[in-house]
């Protein structure tokens, strides 16, 4: 029953369907994310409150959505190539992990660079962008556990689990951080009101939200060509991949 | 020779306080870097004590989080090295009780030292006596959560050789909900407000990470051992 699972996870398969997904998954992206700025940009109206500078949310929500999405599906597949010894999983967190830890970065940066206008200062320490720096960390202690091993095979390993126990931690760091800021009284941070979005203003971003999902499919693709190629190097189909 | 589990926990506790009190220069050298960076801070900051009352939960527990750190790396090394621990792994008594108990006695020789040296540093940065109780449960707390996630780490990291600034790295972003509640406990404590809410909170993560930490540290400590 499983075995058509296993041959699905082959990695011949796994790079000659990541080949051939890449360029729908790029087409798709950049037709969302091209209507997501035009209309996001241009056409939208802006914000009564915060004027033209809400538009940065076009950016900085998908990214923050990405940064939690990418870091499920990397713990994901790491669970799933501890369970079932499926190499390929690895592969795919491997990928993962730099995507998601640089959708971090974006959704950091775009955060500060809003919370300048807004909050008067780049970093005002509000808990969502706190716990997404915790986060960043989170990203970046699995990515210097994974090639810390001499056996790749323990670092996959061990980066899996570490995957796993922080995805458990995630919303504990998130609700706590929140609690940490109610906390600490005053300095009351301008909140990002969210009156039920107008559709010329939800559609966009919604939009973009898909284009950067697609995004992140397209840069996996491509990232898990080169990761099959340099784990099966040995292998006599790579040979074959390459000369062709 | 058949061992019951109980028996087993006890004789792997024993043995880890009866080798940690043998080398008490280890032992201490935590709870100096405990003082020593406490006193870093007032050097570092003012000598107003109205000032440092107000960082003075945060001083505290950030002091005791590196420190625990500092002595985490040595939780599995030293039996990895010499095989102890895969004999103790073929023990036929499973390699989670295995860890449990080093971890607790981990637990009994560094994180109860700390909550019993905090006193003596919270009287220094000016922490009023009526918040100490509050203080030494959630610093109790705080440090055995602390070392039930610093065991999850040190698994992964023994087989390393340079995995100590790794430790620190995987292990201090799980733990910052714990210098959340447990900083925030003790500062309620220093303002006369109830401290039960972040204490409960606390109580709550310790239950949460003794009830699953162990199989993820038996998990890491499998990758590394094999």
């Amino acid at each position: 029953m499983w075995t058509w699972f296993y041959k699905l996870a082959s990695p011949p398969h796994v790079y000659r369907a990541a080949a051939a997904l890449a360029p729908w998954f790029l087409g798709s992206a950049a037709i969302t994310i091209a209507y997501g700025l035009v209309a996001g940009l241009v056409f939208a109206p802006p914000d009564y409150q915060q004027g033209d500078a809400f538009r940065i949310i076009y950016v900085h929500a998908p990214s923050a959505w990405l940064s939690l999405f990418v870091y499920s599906s990397m713990a994901i597949a790491g669970a799933i190539a501890l369970i079932w010894r499926i190499k390929m999983g690895h592969a795919v967190a491997a990928a993962s992990a730099p995507i998601g830890a640089s959708f971090t970065l974006l959704a950091l940066v775009t955060g500060s660079l809003w919370g300048r206008p807004m909050w008067g200062t780049y970093w005002a320490w509000d808990p969502r962008l706190t716990s997404e720096l915790i986060l960043l960390f989170l990203y970046v202690g699995v990515m210097s556990l994974r090639p810390a091993f001499e056996d790749p095979a323990r670092g996959d390993r061990a980066a899996a689990l570490l995957g796993i126990v922080g995805a458990v931690n995630v919303p504990i760091i998130h609700y706590s951080v929140q609690w940490w800021n109610s906390l600490h009284q005053g300095a009351t941070v301008a909140k990002l009101g969210k009156p039920s979005m107008p559709g010329s203003m939800l559609l966009p971003l919604l939009s973009m939200l898909l284009g950067f999902m697609l995004f992140y499919g397209a840069v996996l693709c491509m990232r898990l060509q080169g990761e099959v190629l340099n784990r099966e190097r040995q292998a006599k189909w790579v040979r074959e991949a390459i000369k062709s | 020779m058949n061992v019951g589990t109980l028996e087993a926990f006890a004789l792997v506790v024993r043995r880890e306080l009866c080798l940690s009190f043998r080398r008490p220069d280890q032992l201490l050298q935590p709870l100096v870097f405990f003082l020593i960076v406490t006193t870093l801070f007032p050097l570092g900051l003012s000598l107003q004590l109205s000032l440092l009352r107000d960082m003075a939960p945060g001083v505290l527990w950030v002091a005791a989080l590196l420190s625990s750190l500092l002595s985490l790396d040595a939780l599995f090394k030293s039996d990895a090295d010499d095989g102890t621990l895969e004999q103790l792994a073929l023990s036929g008594q499973g390699l989670t009780l295995i860890v449990v108990a080093k971890t607790f006695a981990h637990w009994l020789v560094t994180g109860v030292a700390l909550v019993l040296a905090s006193p003596v540093v919270a009287t220094a940065l000016g922490i009023p006596g009526s918040a100490f109780t509050t203080m030494m449960l959630s610093l109790g707390l705080g440090t055995l959560t602390l070392s039930w996630l610093g065991a999850i780490g040190a698994g992964l990291t023994v087989g390393l050789r340079r995995g100590n600034v790794l430790l620190s790295l995987i292990v201090l972003p799980l733990a910052m909900p714990l210098l959340i509640f447990g900083a925030g406990a003790t500062d309620r404590a220093i303002s006369g407000v109830s401290p039960t809410g972040a204490l409960y909170f606390l109580a709550a993560l310790c239950v949460f990470t003794c009830t699953l930490a162990p199989f993820a540290a038996t998990v890491a400590l499998r990758i590394s051992l094999e």
